[in-house]
């Protein structure tokens, strides 16, 4: 007997019909007189909007995980990588990919689509190399990333103005590059329409992720991997921002009507990092416990734009800006402060940012034990991530460990994983139904 | 000889701090993580920056806080302080670099005790007009933290005084480092390394004293009898690996030696110097910028391979040893496209990876065949 009631979500479909397209639009683009060019996850999407409509770009992480995900075409990804002479200890993602431009295989079919430009940022080791290595793979494509390793948001440290000047005043000089290299003039309209995208998109995802609170959980985290993506597409897309508002209003409804995402909920997890893209599985295995995994700070905090509040130790979303950017200057200052505060963000600089924003959710989406991915194909997400569960443990949080790959299943141990997860799980007192 | 001192002071690093905190009490000790640090500052402020680095022993503390993806170097720092081997720091501090040696930091900084510790968000674009004004904002919130902290006012005089002291230490090393062009180098690439390393971790005006008798007494007539042997350069991430360095010198099938490398324990450490300018802290901010670069700060272009193949032909290398900490990341990035540039340029390499401990007997085996294919003329 069911404990809640479940049913589908009615905009899955469309979720898989804008990724599909996203796609597409980029292989098919220069068909159409379009530009095309390829970015990471967390890029300003919104500056290459201003070049125009017919600009279609395609993101790593993305595109490396969807390469995970078919486990056959990602091994001739790492191995071409690694005849390459690139260390297989070095992200997943980017091996994937380095790996298609090897192999000149894109995972949706044809010969890889070389992008024209390459806009980027970075925030790890490896985001900035991982695109100065396709520019020389692909024989030189110009290059352009901004760095955001301008220091922890507020509440966790001080924000000055030359910290926002140097992250704005970059993407400044970035506009100017973009007209250089592509011969266009920059729209500032269409920009500030797509800075505006981007703001809704992100408020919006967050706030999506704070219906899941409730008990039941509307939603659980395998669907969430789904629909969190769309923002690591195109977050400036109006298309994107537009469906956010729609799912909003379907969890919500899920959420007054008492619908669950997992009928026999009993007991809520959060994970953390990227998961093992191939092994999804798990969760659906775990779900025979009863256990949901309502989320984590990655499908939360990746695109999702939260504060997190020192004094009520509360991780609530970010609203939207009181007004639309209405000079470049502005546009770009806006940017800026809006994504340095990004949750995933913080812990680049200290773990404890990190501890303190997990074990917020873990209070306010009421959250029974963490599961931890020590994760080997990232090190940007995995950094501090032994801190973070001493950190919990101290705060009296049950936290399990596992160690994976989110991109390269030759490092994942699925029985053992299993095993690790029943034992887990068994801590609360509940048994696996068959 | 003065050559020896290096080492003697490399071996007792700590005793020469507390010696040195002994004697200098109104100095504070500050523990540093990479090489980044803007030391102008500190020595201004009569802090003292000694970079943390590992011991090299095997160690079981650091698996609860480092994940084991992280170099081993990141660990072998951090294993330091959680032994207790740096009792003494009053403070630490970071200058933003690897995500590695980070961790090392904030770990430090949550589970070891210290009454100042600094993040200085050093720009990662350097090749952006818009690091310089970003750095000097930063400099000048760490010079107000470091004087509220030892409640010494940074004044221009004690900096300019700072920055000389700091000049002339690099001004001197390099002028060691030129000796090592000659056909016959006076020194090793171990003592090289000693020499380096050893400034990280001792007040510079002692160091600068014995460079310059080394400069002006030995090795002007130092004759180690090894014009014949092979000239390596180095090259890649943290090395300070003694027993590696010295294993490969005296190899005595193919003997060579090491003449110049590119390493943040070597020459990157002090290449460059503070060009003196009215305002001091632009001067500062743009010495670290434009210093040759660690991998994660090298882009979009890649800046430091040019100025390797230029080290590579100015020393007359014959071949090039490219040394990586397992798991680092932006040097891993960057091995592959050295190796093709190098050999390129007719010098070839070979690729090494390190751990805390090195493999020597492995090592040894593939660094003799490395060498002999760079002497084929002779055998054949």
């Amino acid at each position: 007997m069911a404990k809640y009631k479940t049913e589908p979500l009615k905009l899955w479909n469309k979720a898989k019909e804008i990724r599909q397209q996203y796609y597409k639009n980029y292989a098919t683009a220069h068909e159409k007189g379009g530009i095309r060019w390829a970015g990471g996850a967390w890029t300003f999407d919104a500056v290459p909007a201003g070049l125009g409509e017919d600009v279609y770009s395609l993101t790593s992480e993305p595109y490396g995980a969807s390469v995970a995900w078919n486990k056959n075409f990602a091994l001739e990804c790492q191995e071409a990588a690694e005849a390459f002479g690139f260390a297989r200890d070095l992200c997943s993602y980017m091996r994937n990919y380095w790996g298609s431009i090897l192999i000149d295989k894109y995972v949706f079919g044809g010969p890889f689509p070389k992008p024209d430009f390459l806009w980027q940022d970075h925030i790890c080791c490896s985001h900035a190399k991982w695109y100065q290595n396709i520019s020389y793979l692909e024989g030189g494509i110009p290059m352009y990333c901004v760095d955001m390793g301008a220091g922890a948001y507020k509440p966790f440290a001080e924000v000055t103005e030359s910290q926002i000047d140097y992250i704005a005043n970059q993407l400044l000089d970035g506009i100017e590059w973009l007209e250089k290299v592509t011969g266009r003039k920059f729209n500032d309209e269409l920009f500030f329409e797509a800075c505006w995208n981007d703001f809704r998109s992100t408020s919006r995802w967050a706030q999506i992720c704070e219906l899941n609170r409730a008990v039941p959980a509307p939603l659980e985290e395998k669907t969430m991997y789904s629909l969190y993506v769309l923002a690591t597409l195109q977050k400036s897309w109006k298309v994107v921002a537009d469906f956010y508002d729609e799912l909003y209003e379907e969890v919500k409804d899920r959420v007054d009507r008492g619908i669950a995402a997992v009928e026999n909920e009993r007991v809520r997890v959060i994970t953390d990092t990227q998961p093992p893209w191939a092994f999804l599985k798990i969760f659906r295995y775990m779900e025979k416990y009863g256990c949901v995994s309502v989320g984590s700070i990655y499908t939360y905090g990746l695109e999702g734009m939260f504060v997190y509040d020192k004094e009520k130790h509360e991780f609530n979303h970010r609203p939207l800006p009181p007004k639309k950017p209405e000079t470049r200057e502005e546009a770009c200052r806006m940017l800026a402060d809006w994504h340095m505060c990004k949750p995933e963000y913080q812990h680049f600089v200290h773990p404890e940012y990190k501890t303190l924003m997990m074990d917020a959710i873990c209070k306010q989406w009421n959250v029974d034990g963490v599961m931890l991915h020590y994760n080997r194909g990232c090190e940007g997400l995995s950094v501090g991530i032994a801190e973070v569960r001493l950190g919990l443990l101290k705060r009296g949080r049950k936290v399990m460990t596992f160690e994976g790959n989110m991109g390269d299943e030759r490092e994942f141990d699925e029985a053992r994983t299993v095993q690790r997860i029943d034992a887990f799980l068994e801590t609360f007192g509940i048994r696996k139904s068959e | 000889m003065y050559i020896e001192e290096f080492k003697k002071y490399y071996e007792k690093r700590h005793e020469y701090a507390k010696d040195f905190k002994k004697k200098h009490p109104d100095w504070k000790i500050v523990g540093t993580f990479c090489t980044y640090y803007p030391e102008e500052l500190m020595y201004a402020a009569k802090v003292l920056p000694v970079r943390i680095l590992g011991s090299h022993e095997p160690q079981n503390v650091t698996e609860p806080h480092i994940f084991g993806m992280f170099c081993p170097f990141c660990r072998d720092v951090l294993a330091q302080g959680l032994q207790g081997r740096y009792d003494y720091l009053d403070g630490i501090m970071i200058a933003q670099s690897c995500l590695h040696v980070r961790q090392s930091y904030t770990s430090w900084d949550l589970h070891i005790p210290v009454d100042f510790r600094y993040y200085l968000p050093m720009p990662h674009h350097l090749q952006s007009a818009r690091a310089k004004d970003f750095l000097k904002a930063e400099l000048e919130k760490f010079k107000k933290a470091l004087e509220n902290w030892t409640g010494n006012k940074i004044t221009d005089e004690a900096l300019d005084e700072a920055i000389e002291i700091l000049n002339e230490n690099r001004r001197l090393l390099r002028q060691a480092y030129d000796f090592r062009k000659k056909d016959n180098p006076p020194m090793t690439g171990l003592e090289a390394m000693y020499m380096v390393v050893s400034s990280q971790m001792m007040h510079k005006k002692d160091h600068n004293e014995i460079l310059k008798n080394l400069i002006e007494k030995e090795l002007p007539n130092r004759d180690l009898g090894i014009g014949d042997h092979i000239r390596l350069m180095v090259l890649g991430s943290e090395n300070d690996d003694v027993e590696f360095l010295d294993m490969v010198e005296t190899i005595t099938s193919n003997p060579a030696k090491f003449v110049i490398d590119d390493h943040c324990t070597g020459s990157r450490y002090f290449w460059n110097q503070v060009e003196p300018k009215a305002d001091r802290l632009m001067a500062i901010a743009e010495r670290y910028i434009n210093r040759p670069p660690c991998p994660t700060k090298d882009w979009p272009n890649r800046l430091r391979l040019e100025h390797d193949l230029n080290l590579a032909k100015e020393w007359n290398v014959q071949g090039a040893v490219l040394l990586q900490q397992k798991f680092c990341d932006p040097h891993e990035c960057d091995i592959p496209i050295f190796q093709r540039a190098f050999e390129e340029q007719g010098i070839k390499t070979l690729f090494l990876e390190l751990d805390v401990l090195v493999p020597v007997g492995q090592f040894k085996i593939r660094t003799e065949a490395f060498l002999e294919t760079l002497s084929s003329e002779d055998l054949f």
